[in-house]
């Protein structure tokens, strides 16, 4: 399992270097940077004083290495300091947002938890409701039950999340005056008054997103459990005289749950990315926000440097869910 | 052959897809319901004869036009510049479609190139599954806003604002979800180089490009054209998404994704606005998912005949 683990996480390194390289040459090379529209009446020299100032008049490959460097050593380096008080990056030069002239690393803290509240919230309440809806649909094949998680899983996932958010807004916010239609960050939970104002201004989002996660891990449970259910150990716990519920708890519910585990992890790094739309819909501050913002004013370090979490999000989670899958599953490990 | 009256007829393989097809009450549905908003779209322009950009070039007549409710000259009424809704409805129903169906070309293009490439040559497999692995890494939603800002204005420089924006975003879209065709393409190929038939061929001394085209491509259709339908459903929603975000068609140039972005601003006064466009979306898609699911059905010979 060891070998296994050190051997995925080996592989994973050249991954992610060719995917920052990739997203710095496709951002970098692009003809609309903010390079081009220094106004042409701005004279040569000052020209090359601003550019020097963004340190855009080295070449690719150098910024390309400095780029790295600040993200995968300065900026664990600044972290460190903060979280410890030592003094391990001795003030080197940390990767600069050219809008706000802050670090791009404290910007997302600032807004990271927002999106975390929001979409863990919704991932996690999307999972309990999609389970058992699958474990039932699947054990009920064909039922009436079945269609209709059928039919609402289709739905959910068809059915676009920037037009359920804006039909409960329009229902909820406007028509009922139940929730507030839009998000506010500043709110800390400090007493259940602010508790409850914070469930309330909560329930949209995470519905919008609820709902479209359900949808899609439903559908695996689903077919999981059917897969298992006409396996020769159901039969022989049947065989046994064990009750249904023990066979389809226990003995079924144990095995099918190994992929969706899988699925689980894999999912979580689209869930940031459907969480774009859905702060975009309720004006949520968080981080896919912030994502757009840097990309309507050409904010290139800010952009590269979210997208290019994203993609760490996505190596990261793709090598939980092998490693899960060789711990649940022993057959799976290659050693 | 001796009993040669009892024989059935022979049937064609696309019949009994057609025959099977029919079972799936909910495909049938949904195709019914997709060749109705296929024509909505594409017949209703030449019925419905107003120009979705017409706006009123005297003044008074503009403002009077301006937000009107549905009447019979304008069944859906008009919007904030008096321009026809129902005629823009079909209009950006016709973008939207023709932007599925062209990016998913271009997918399903891509994918089943390398899908084929990697499953025949075994020399091509490592590099080539790699890229797909790579490209399956990528954060796709944030690196197509990334490609709409930074290449919009190059390729309207090109091309004139409309026809870039189409073929940015189509690109764009298919560049970016090639990668689940080829994986189904390569896996399907890699059997089916070890079946007799290609053997045969390869015996007689066929080279290896007629191999593909005569004998492995015809047997990958099935998936292939699973493939094909769903893709068509992620291309709408994925440019709905950009054009949601404000990054996709300019706004004289409406899809159902623009409608609804700009109907957000008067959501509380026009509600129907946004309604309007959202369903029309939510339709398309869910019926193109379920045909998809129908048609995975039929072409599964597992399942036919059952």
């Amino acid at each position: 399992m060891l070998t296994f683990t050190l051997r995925r996480l080996l592989t994973a390194i050249p991954t992610l270097l060719l995917i920052s390289l990739v997203i710095f040459l496709l951002v970098d090379f692009a003809p609309g940077s903010p390079m081009s529209d220094i106004p042409l009446t701005v004279p040569p020299e000052v020209r090359q004083k601003m550019m020097a100032a963004l340190g855009a008049d080295q070449p690719v490959m150098v910024r390309y290495l400095l780029w790295l460097k600040q993200f995968f050593i300065v900026e664990p380096q600044y972290a460190l300091d903060a979280a410890f008080g030592t003094n391990f990056a001795d003030g080197a030069q940390r990767i600069i947002s050219w809008q706000s002239k802050v670090p791009v690393f404290q910007l997302i803290g600032e807004r990271l938890p927002q999106t975390l509240t929001v979409v863990g919230t919704a991932y996690l309440i999307g999972i309990l409701v999609a389970l058992p809806i699958g474990i039932y649909s699947a054990y009920r094949q064909y039922s009436w039950f079945d269609q209709a998680g059928t039919f609402f899983a289709m739905a959910g996932f068809s059915v676009p999340t920037f037009f359920t958010g804006n039909v409960l807004i329009l229902i909820f916010a406007i028509k009922l005056g139940w929730f507030p239609t839009i998000y506010d960050t500043n709110l800390s939970v400090m007493d259940w008054d602010s508790f409850v104002k914070m469930i309330k201004q909560m329930a949209l989002p995470v519905t919008v997103l609820a709902l479209f996660n359900a949808a899609e891990i439903s559908r695996y449970t689903r077919s999981s459990v059917l897969e298992n259910l006409n396996q020769d150990y159901v039969r022989t716990a049947r065989a046994k005289g064990m009750t249904e519920r023990t066979v389809l708890l226990k003995h079924v519910m144990r095995n099918s749950l190994i992929p969706v585990v899988t699925v689980i992890a894999l999912g979580m790094p689209t869930v940031f990315g459907g969480a774009i739309v859905t702060e975009q819909i309720f004006k949520i501050n968080g981080i896919g926000a912030a994502l757009i913002g840097a990309i309507h004013v050409s904010d290139l370090p800010t952009v590269q440097t979210i997208t290019f979490i994203f993609a760490v999000l996505i190596v990261v989670f793709n090598l939980i869910a092998d490693i899960l899958y060789g711990i649940l599953d022993p057959r799976i490990r290659y050693d | 052959m001796t009993d040669a009256p009892r024989l059935e007829k022979p049937r064609s393989q696309w019949r009994d897809v057609w025959v099977q097809f029919r079972q799936h009450r909910g495909a049938m549905a949904a195709l019914f319901l997709f060749l109705l908003l296929a024509a909505f779209v594409v017949v209703g322009p030449m019925i419905w004869r107003i120009d979705p950009n017409f706006i009123d070039p005297d003044p008074v007549k503009m403002i009077r036009l301006r937000n009107r409710p549905p009447s019979w000259d304008h069944p859906l009424g008009t919007d904030q510049l008096g321009r026809d809704i129902l005629a823009r409805m079909m209009f950006g129903g016709r973008i939207s479609l023709a932007v599925g169906t062209v990016a998913m070309l271009v997918a399903i293009f891509i994918g089943t190139t390398i899908g084929v490439l990697a499953g025949y040559f075994r020399r091509a497999d490592g590099l080539l599954m790699r890229l797909t692995d790579m490209f399956l890494a990528l954060p796709l939603l944030p690196l197509l806003l990334v490609m709409m800002m930074l290449f919009a204005e190059a390729t309207a420089a090109v091309v004139g604002p409309r026809l870039g924006t189409f073929l940015l975003i189509v690109l764009a879209i298919g560049v970016t979800s090639w990668m689940h065709a080829a994986r189904i393409v390569r896996g399907e190929v890699l059997a089916l180089k070890e079946r007799e038939f290609v053997l045969a061929a390869r015996s007689i001394g066929t080279p290896a490009r007629r191999i593909i085209l005569r004998h492995i491509l015809p047997n990958v259709l099935s998936p292939v054209l699973v493939a094909a339908t769903l893709g068509i459903a992620a291309a709408i929603i994925t440019e709905s998404v950009l054009s949601f975000l404000g990054l996709g068609f300019p706004p004289d140039f409406p899809t159902w994704g623009r409608l609804l972005y700009d109907g957000i601003d008067v959501i509380r006064t026009y509600p129907e606005r946004v309604i309007w466009p959202g369903l029309a979306i939510s339709l398309t898609v869910l019926s193109v998912n379920y045909i998809g699911d129908g048609l995975r059905d039929a072409l599964d010979p597992r399942i036919r005949g059952r």
